[in-house]
This record gives C-alpha cells, sequence and structure tokens, in this order.
C-alpha cells in the first residue's frame, strides 16, 4: 500500500488503554490538506489539533492590480467554491467604491449562487460524506427486492424497481470482482461503527450514482447565466456580464427562462425525493451523532440573497453564542472580526500575541514547523497555515448549521417550519442540532430552502424583462477617474461551506490591501493567544474511537463541517505505478 | 484538450500555459474542444465522459528532476480515489475513477506532464519547467497526429 495515499494513521503507543496520538492526513508528502492530530485516551478523544499545511496567500498576488479584475484571481483560489470568491470580490470592491447593484444582477448573482449551493451540498452528502455512514461493501449482500421495498416506503422516485438495484449491485460486484475496488479501494468498510441495513446501503450507492448524473444536467443553470464554462465570465463590478433581452438569442430571453424552470425543477425533484428522504434515513440511523461533534457553540452567519425590499437579505445575517436560539441573534458587526496567529505560521509586525482586524491584516509566512517527513506537528507553538479568526475573542462555527441556526432565531418563516418538522419527524429535540448529524441535516434542510426558492427569483427575472426593466449593470463608477484617491471597502457572502469575507483597500486605481477571510479559516481555525480551540478541534472532543487505526468517527465530524482547502495540489500521481509499467520519460 | 492546475501556485499552472500554447499553434478548425479545467475536480466529470479521446497537460508528480516531461498513456493512469477530509481533495485520478466505475472513460487518455520546481504563490512559470514547455506541445501536437485529428 502506498505510504502517500492512504490516511496515515500512526500511534505511539501499542497499548489502548494509555494515551495515543493519531495523525490522519491523507497526503503526508504533498503539501496543501488538512491534517488532524488527535489524543485518545480509553476510547475517545481527548484534545485535538487541526492544522492547514499548504499557505495560501491570494492577497499577495492582487496588491497593484486592477480591481475590477481581482474577481478572476479571486475565483482560482478555489476550485469548488469558484462563484463564491468572484462573488465576494466584487461586492468588495462595490462596497469600497460605493456602487449600486441593479435587481436583475442581484438576481442573477442569486441564482448561480444557490445553484452552486445546491449542486455542491447534494455532491458533498453522496460524494464525500454518505461514505462515512454508508458501507459500500456491505451493499453486496443486500435483497434487491428488500432495497426496492425500502426504497418506495421513503420516497415516489421513479428508480426504484427491483431491477434496478439488482443492476447497480452488479456494478458494485464487478468493480470488487475486477480484484480492485478502484474508487472505493481505501474505505473502512466493515467498521464496527456502521449500522444501516445492507438494504439502506445498496439504496444509497444507487443515489451516490445518480447524483453524478442529476449535478451535471441541474448545473446547467451556470452555463445559461454565466456565460463561459466551467469557470464562469459572468462577474462584473457593478452587476454582471449577461443582458436581458427578449429578442437576443444571446440574452436572457423567455426562452432561457423557461429552461431555467426545468432545471429548477430538476433540482427540487431531486432534493425532495432522493437528498430529504435518504438524509432523513441516515440521521434515523445514527442518533447517537445527534449528541456528538458539538463544537464551540458560537455561530456566525453573514447572510446573504440581497433580495428583499431595500436590498435587504433574504436570508437573515447575525450572530448566535452558547447555542441560544430562544432569543433574536445579535447583529453582525463585522468591525469584530479579527484573527490571531499565535499558532499560525505567520508573524505580524506588531507581536503575535494581539489579534488583527482583516482591513489592517497581514500575511507574513513565518514558518517554523518541522521539517518533512516529520511524525508529530508541535502543537505546543505555531502548527498551522490556517489562521485562527475570532469575533469578540471568541471562535465561531460558520457554514449550514450556523445559516440554520441564526436564521431560525430570526423567525425566519420558512426556516422554522422547516427544522420544527424536521426534529419532530425524528423525535428529537433542539438540543440535536448543535451536532454532526444537526451539521448535516441543516446542510440538506437549507438545500431544500434555495432550491424551492429559486423558481421565485427566476419569476422575478421574468417579469422584469416583461415589465421593460432589463438593466442588469451599473456602469456609473466604471471608470478608476471617477474613483476617489483611496476607497476600503468589505464584501460578504455566504458559501456552502460558511461566511466568507473579502477585504479591499483601493489606492490611486489599485488595490493596495487585500484580505480573504474564508469559511474554513474560521471552521479548522487553531488555537488563539488564549489557548481557545478551533470549531473542528473542540467539536472533536469526547468523540469515540472504535478503533484508532481507522477512525472513522474522526471523518465524519471533519466531514460534516465540509471542509474546504485550497485546491492546489491535484498532481497527478505518477510515482504509484502499477508494476511492470514503467514512467516515460522525454526529458 | 483538457488544461489542469492551479493558476495562481506557479508550476501547478502548467496544465493552463501549455494548453493556451497548444490553442495558439494549431488549426481551429480541428475538432478539438480546450477546456481550462483548473482545479475544478468532480465538475470535470461531464466533460470527461463526453470526450472519445482526451488529452490533458498537467502538473504531475513522479519524483523526477523538476522539468521533467513525462507522459502516461490509457492504463498507465491509475484511476482510484482516497479516503479525503475534504471534497476539495478529489483530484483528477478520483474523477476518471469515478466515470470508470459508471462506465464512461474515454477510448483514450493521454497525459502529458512536467515534474514542477515550484508550487508556491505566483503567476509565472520555474525556469527547467519554461524551458520544457515547447517540447511539452510538441509531443501534444504528435499525439493529435497519432489520434488523427
Amino acid at each position: 500500500m502506498s505510504d502517500i495515499y492512504i490516511p496515515l494513521v500512526m500511534n505511539n503507543q501499542e497499548a489502548s488503554s494509555s494515551p495515543q496520538r493519531i495523525v490522519i492526513d491523507p497526503l503526508t508528502r504533498i503539501e496543501g490538506h488538512l491534517r488532524i492530530e488527535a489524543q485518545i485516551e480509553a476510547g475517545f478523544v481527548q484534545d485535538a489539533w487541526s492544522s492547514s499545511t499548504m499557505f495560501r496567500g491570494i492577497e499577495k498576488i492582487l496588491i497593484g492590480r486592477d480591481p475590477r479584475e481581482a474577481w478572476v484571481f479571486a475565483q482560482r483560489i478555489c476550485g469548488v467554491c469558484t462563484t463564491v470568491h468572484a462573488l465576494a470580490s466584487v461586492r468588495a470592491v462595490e462596497n469600497a467604491l460605493g456602487i449600486e447593484v441593479p435587481e436583475n444582477a442581484r438576481l442573477v448573482r442569486a441564482l448561480i449562487e444557490a445553484a452552486q449551493f445546491v449542486q455542491d451540498h447534494v455532491i458533498h452528502f453522496y460524494h464525500l460524506h454518505a461514505l462515512d455512514w454508508v458501507d459500500i461493501v456491505d451493499s453486496l449482500s443486500a435483497d434487491p427486492i428488500a432495497t426496492s421495498v425500502l426504497a418506495r416506503s421513503i420516497s415516489s422516485w421513479p428508480n426504484s424497481s427491483p431491477e434496478h438495484f439488482s443492476t447497480v449491485q452488479q456494478r458494485v460486484q464487478g468493480l470488487v470482482n475486477s480484484g480492485q475496488l478502484g474508487i472505493f479501494a481505501n474505505g473502512y468498510w466493515g467498521h464496527p461503527a456502521y449500522n444501516l441495513s445492507p438494504e439502506a446501503n445498496l439504496l444509497a450507492v444507487s443515489h451516490y450514482l445518480e447524483a453524478l448524473d442529476w449535478q451535471r444536467e441541474f448545473i446547467k443553470i451556470h452555463a445559461i447565466l454565466g456565460g463561459k464554462n466551467p469557470h464562469p465570465q459572468t462577474y462584473l463590478v457593478g452587476g454582471v456580464a449577461i443582458p436581458i433581452d427578449n429578442n437576443s438569442s444571446a440574452a436572457i430571453n423567455d426562452d432561457k427562462i423557461t429552461q431555467l424552470h426545468n432545471l429548477v425543477s430538476i433540482g427540487v425533484d431531486f432534493v425532495n425525493q432522493v437528498y430529504i428522504p435518504d438524509l432523513k434515513l441516515v440521521a434515523a440511523s445514527y442518533l447517537d451523532w445527534a449528541s456528538l461533534g458539538q463544537g464551540p457553540g458560537n455561530y456566525l452567519s453573514y447572510g446573504d440573497f440581497p433580495l428583499n425590499t431595500g436590498g435587504e437579505n433574504w436570508l437573515p445575517g447575525g450572530v448566535v453564542f452558547g447555542k441560544d436560539i430562544s432569543k433574536r441573534p445579535l447583529k453582525l458587526d463585522a468591525s469584530q472580526i479579527t484573527e490571531y496567529v499565535t499558532h499560525s505560521w505567520y508573524s505580524y509586525t506588531d507581536g503575535d500575541g494581539l489579534p488583527l482586524h482583516p482591513s489592517s491584516g497581514e500575511t507574513n509566512p513565518n514558518y517554523s514547523g518541522p521539517q518533512p517527513p516529520y511524525e508529530y506537528l508541535n502543537t505546543e507553538s505555531k502548527y498551522s497555515w490556517l489562521k485562527a479568526p475570532r469575533y469578540q475573542d471568541y471562535p465561531m462555527e460558520v457554514g449550514p448549521l450556523a445559516r440554520i441556526l441564526v436564521a431560525y432565531a430570526s423567525g425566519h418563516a420558512k426556516v422554522v417550519q422547516l427544522v420544527n418538522v424536521t426534529l419532530g419527524e425524528l423525535g428529537v429535540g433542539s438540543q440535536a442540532l448543535f451536532s454532526t448529524i444537526g451539521r448535516i441535516a441543516a446542510r440538506g434542510l437549507e438545500t431544500k430552502l434555495f432550491v424551492e426558492e429559486m423558481g421565485t427569483w427566476v419569476d422575478m427575472l421574468r417579469d422584469n424583462m416583461h415589465s421593460g426593466k432589463t438593466t442588469t449593470h451599473n456602469g456609473a463608477l466604471w471608470e478608476p477617474a471617477t474613483w476617489p484617491d483611496k476607497a476600503e471597502g468589505a464584501g460578504f457572502t455566504e458559501a456552502p461551506r460558511g461566511g466568507l469575507g473579502h477585504w479591499v483597500r483601493i489606492e490611486n486605481g489599485v488595490i493596495a490591501h487585500y484580505q480573504a477571510v474564508v469559511p474554513t479559516t474560521w471552521n479548522g481555525s487553531p488555537r488563539d493567544a488564549n489557548l481557545v480551540r478551533g470549531p473542528f478541534e473542540e467539536a472533536l472532543i469526547d468523540t469515540p474511537i472504535a478503533d484508532p487505526e481507522r477512525p472513522l468517527e474522526i471523518l465524519r465530524t471533519i466531514h460534516s463541517f465540509d471542509p474546504c482547502m485550497a485546491c492546489s495540489v491535484h498532481l497527478v500521481n505518477a510515482r504509484r505505478q502499477p508494476s511492470g509499467i514503467q514512467v516515460q520519460v522525454l526529458h | 484538450m483538457l488544461g489542469l492546475g492551479n493558476l495562481l501556485l506557479s508550476d501547478e499552472s502548467f496544465g493552463l500555459h501549455a494548453m493556451q500554447a497548444l490553442r495558439d499553434q494549431i488549426d481551429s478548425r480541428m475538432e478539438i474542444e480546450f477546456v481550462d479545467g483548473g482545479v475544478l475536480g468532480l465538475n470535470l466529470l461531464p466533460l470527461v465522459e463526453d470526450a472519445s479521446h482526451m488529452l490533458v497537460f498537467d502538473a504531475l508528480d513522479a519524483d523526477l528532476p523538476p522539468g521533467s516531461l513525462v507522459e502516461l498513456i490509457d492504463d498507465q493512469i491509475l484511476r482510484f480515489a482516497d479516503i479525503r477530509l475534504s471534497e476539495h481533495q478529489v483530484g483528477f485520478q478520483d474523477v476518471l475513477g469515478l466515470a470508470n466505475f459508471r462506465g464512461h472513460l474515454p477510448e483514450h487518455i493521454h497525459i502529458v506532464g512536467v515534474q514542477p520546481a515550484v508550487i508556491g504563490l505566483g503567476l509565472e512559470l520555474s525556469e527547467p519547467v519554461t524551458q520544457v514547455l515547447p517540447l511539452a506541445v510538441s509531443r501534444a501536437k504528435d499525439v493529435l497526429v497519432g489520434w488523427e485529428y
């Protein structure tokens, strides 16, 4: 087995009764990944450290550039979250220059963003997270007839015949017979923490495959609204580049509106008939996880979709402390956000003990960790490339759970109803929300919330077009000659993984300062100067570990946050070749 | 023709630069779709599954001196996924693994890769990778000729 591609789990003790330090680091010899070190005693995680082993500093690349082009670079930060970085970047520049964005542009942006959320959440659930709960190999012992009965008992989704499940099962069997599980080769199959029935496992494998077909259809929304695929080209400081003109085939017109409605309805069907029923099936089978993986209990959401009257966010933002959702969330004050580097591989000019606000943030790399290969990080000192963001000095969880809790506490009617109904169906109280399962459920519920709202936004675009309101761009402040010598601003968006903020300072027409605080910096942050753990670290405390060699339980909680790492190292691995085949070297 | 890599990380962007160079050099009437795949991961699956022949430029790790050109053809390319901490670790090989599982792998896949020297922040290619780029493009053209394009 390769030492590169297998998650390296190291133990410093043989006996399981004494403390063990384990390391989960999927790519130990290549930079750019999330690494978890956990101290385990008597079968439970006693302490944990989260580290990103990759420096990312988009900030440095943007200095001196035209602020109108910043989003083109920003969207390359990450391949999964391209659209949200582009959006946060144009919003930061618009905020700095005081540019009002026309409603049509806000609608187009909202539809692109919501489509991103829906696709991303479904794919995260089936492609990554389901495998923590679904034992693929166990699906081979399922009875296709019983699977069909199960499928039809939870959903009216049409692909539910015994023949269908039999075909899926044969596909998995084919993979196993080939002697290699291929894409499923390195799962913890047979782990005692799996407890779905073989039939539920087979059902999930089937939907895993169907989700891939579904997503390629659904995401055509981006091609319709975003121009060039795969990287959207439609963002523009002041609006969007796509025009609205019912007499033009290249613009948003009645035909495109119909296409959008059709795609949205494909989305609604899949979410309601496949994703949500599967989510409930998994949640009901793993209710012990409704009290595990809690985290710091503080939640932050910027809110998003500025489509209400006066440009107010349709999804409200705010801050919840101490899991208290019984009263309205506090209003979010972005001036209260700071970042520590006490345990991060950076240095601040005025010392590392005090945090800085992103508008005056610094990105001075200062790697002081061990040289690879190494066994453990020195977690007493600096141990991550992530900074430690704090709000009023508290670690905050961001993401679907934060959004849902903030909206729930704000009294957002649809969210309140969705949450209450779901808790009732699962027979659990609101305390279950603050957990690994709560995070997974919140992701599903907001997917349903957004996809069901998208049709309304398409209708708003159509109505604007028919009433002659076709502006998609405000170009009044496009020319740098119209800008002040100095301007400063911030752009916020909710990304699938949580709140995203970009801060920009413009001087003499170019970018003088840029900082981004991304969702996983909040969630995956290391300790701060006061030794307070970040959300991943806190959420792992007291997690039961059945087998330290196969820490499936740690993956469950970390995956429930849907971590976002710099999409940097995708290098095709040519080191581990099938035997007998030599790498062809020409140079 | 798929170019892969992160534009912001020096030699990691080799695939994007090489694709642009190839595009500038060949007859635009040829039936080739050029795709800037960036680091899109799973979003590349539809493109892969729709292709009959797929030529890929990418930085790759063959444990060779920086600037070494490495070609991988069809079965030489491993197709698997790993346990991941993040959806963002879905690599191109995982995409191939999925396409394989679903029975939609392209008939021919040819990767023209280079061993990177620098994967730090930056928009420029390193000297060794810059030097090998014309050879990589020339090899890609040979591959296209071999495929009778």
